[in-house]
């Protein structure tokens, strides 16, 4: 069985059918992109993959453990990280704090309430290590709300990182970013999938992103999935490019 | 009581508007131990705490399962709840006239004698001792990995989540230290008053944190204590000027309202950010170790 297996999902607002039979599998140390048109279901299926969502039918294997149906924090105890299309930060707490917040849920050190914060050592010197990894070690005393989008972007991912996932999911990781800040950020998660040998889904706009570093492509369209493979099918296959109609694709 | 509220409504963000049932039942697990049992004045504060740890479980298990404004008013109800039993049940809690004549014992310290708390002057030591270690404590969870935590819920629950953090029983613990110290404050006071009645249960003296929160700093330690104070004080001092206190006191809250959205110590902490950074012991801790290395 893949890595993680996306079986017959379905799943339903009133009557507007979001998803229908979405089934997709992703292998261990894959890079995966999911894309599809505004309202196509791409954020109703990481919600159903990460708990936020319950699916009316169909279930989500992962490392084949169902995680389908389960709360979010059990789903990401799993080894799952996730991070948001609108940037989902700590907005008043220091850059610092907000992985090490992340660091101490990581370690189950949350419990202890009667240590100081400050004297988890370990936590302290790993914080630093992934604020350097994401190049915002020396910022790491201001407060989140202050960063600039780009920066809380990144803020964003340094405290996904910070949970060791094996599989990474990314909701459009560079939505609101300059062309040389998404470039940047995109060549970092490149770099830490492949050093870390992590598995990474992420949703994208931006066709030069998703064709420039995915392995495979699954092609959401209206809740379905009408295509699913290699960037080179995926640009030869003509339904995809007439979901896209005039967009880059047909480059 | 209302430094351990600030762990809910600043630290965790749950407003709660039942906090005096918590203070009642500290005040009148005190009061009745005291005066139908011969518990010492020790024994009866600890139970205080117990009793209204318990209490806060009950209530908290079903409170963290709403959220805003359903959670306030959830709290409210049950806080009435817990007033209409003080204020009814003649037999037990003796109804509206409350407890009168609370006998405060002499406390045994080993091998020490007897403390006399008997006075007022050492009625004041003793409650400012025991509240001085409860805000210690108070201070010591929040500036603990549990306290970053229940930071980090209320800043942003659903992130929290995604971090693999269980935010209801995380809002559920808060609710419980929250109501036991308030717990612990309602049975210092009936030490200090030697008399209650249901009205400290009223849910219009659960207003009087939310107030004295507001008033010092929402996002700060200590503001809820100094709110206390400001509110205290003016209250004081309008009372005795003015029989139109009320409105003056109102007018008062406004100005502080809108002039210091973040409190009085919100206020002052701004004010000495820029010569004090928080994240100081970050830098010397880095300092440390690139002077080792």
């Amino acid at each position: 069985m893949a890595f993680l297996e996306v079986r017959d999902i379905v799943k339903s607002f009133g009557g507007l059918r979001a998803l229908q039979d979405v089934s997709l599998s992703v292998e261990k140390g894959e890079i995966r992109a999911i894309i599809g048109p505004n309202g196509a279901g791409k954020s109703t299926l990481f919600n159903v993959m990460t708990g936020l969502l319950s699916p009316d039918s169909g279930e989500v294997r992962f490392d084949g453990e169902r995680i389908s149906g389960i709360p979010p924090h059990r789903v990401i105890r799993k080894g799952i990280g996730r991070s948001f299309q609108i940037t989902n930060i700590f907005p008043r707490m220091s850059v610092f704090e907000n992985v090490q917040v992340a660091l101490f849920s990581h370690h189950r050190e949350n419990r202890s309430a009667l240590t100081l914060a400050r004297n988890f050592r370990e936590v302290t010197d790993e914080v630093l290590a992934v604020l350097g990894l994401v190049g915002l070690a020396d910022k790491f005393d201001s407060s989140a709300s202050v960063l600039s989008h780009g920066d809380q972007k990144r803020l964003e991912i340094a405290i996904t990182l910070a949970c060791r996932p094996r599989l990474l999911m990314l909701d459009e990781p560079t939505a609101g970013m300059s062309r040389f800040e998404s470039r940047e950020t995109i060549a970092l998660l490149q770099k830490i999938s492949r050093e870390q040998g992590l598995t990474l889904v992420f949703t994208e706009h931006d066709m030069d992103i998703v064709f420039g570093i995915s392995e495979k492509i699954t092609v959401l369209q209206q809740g379905m999935v009408i295509a699913d493979g290699e960037p080179a099918e995926i640009k030869a296959n003509p339904e995809v490019r007439k979901a896209y109609l005039g967009e880059e694709i047909a480059e | 009581m209302a430094v351990a509220f600030n762990l809910l409504l600043g630290t965790t963000g749950l407003l709660s508007f039942g906090q005096a049932a918590f203070f009642g039942v500290g005040a009148y697990t005190v009061g009745l131990l005291l005066t139908k049992t011969g518990t010492g004045t020790m024994p009866a504060l600890g139970l205080s705490l117990l009793t209204s740890a318990v209490a806060a479980s009950v209530i908290g298990f079903f409170c963290v399962r709403l959220t805003g404004v359903h959670f306030a008013m959830l709290t409210l109800a049950f806080g009435q709840l817990i007033f209409a039993i003080a204020f009814k049940w003649y037999g037990f809690t003796g109804g509206d006239n409350g407890i009168q004549g609370i006998p405060v014992r002499e406390i045994p310290l080993a091998g020490l004698g007897l403390l006399d708390i008997g006075s007022t002057k050492s009625m004041y030591y003793f409650v400012l001792v025991v509240a001085g270690l409860a805000v210690a404590f108070l201070r010591r969870v929040r500036s603990s990995p549990f306290g970053a935590t229940l930071k980090a819920i209320r800043e942003n629950g659903q992130r929290a989540s995604y971090l693999g953090i269980n935010v209801m029983l995380y809002q559920w613990t808060a609710f419980v230290i929250a109501g036991t110290f308030t717990g612990l404050a309602g049975g210092l006071f009936a030490l200090m008053e030697k008399s209650i009645s249901p009205e400290i249960i009223h849910w219009t003296k659960s207003a009087d944190p939310v107030l004295m929160t507001i008033i010092g700093g929402i996002y700060t330690f200590v503001g809820p204590a100094v709110g206390a104070v400001v509110l205290i004080v003016l209250n004081s001092y309008i009372v005795a000027w003015t029989e139109y206190w009320a409105l003056v006191l109102g007018m008062v809250l406004l100005l502080l309202v809108l002039l210091l959205p973040g409190g009085v110590i919100g206020f002052v902490n701004e004010k000495a950010r820029d010569y004090l950074t928080r994240s100081g012991w970050i830098r010397r801790w880095l300092f440390s170790k690139s002077a080792t290395s």
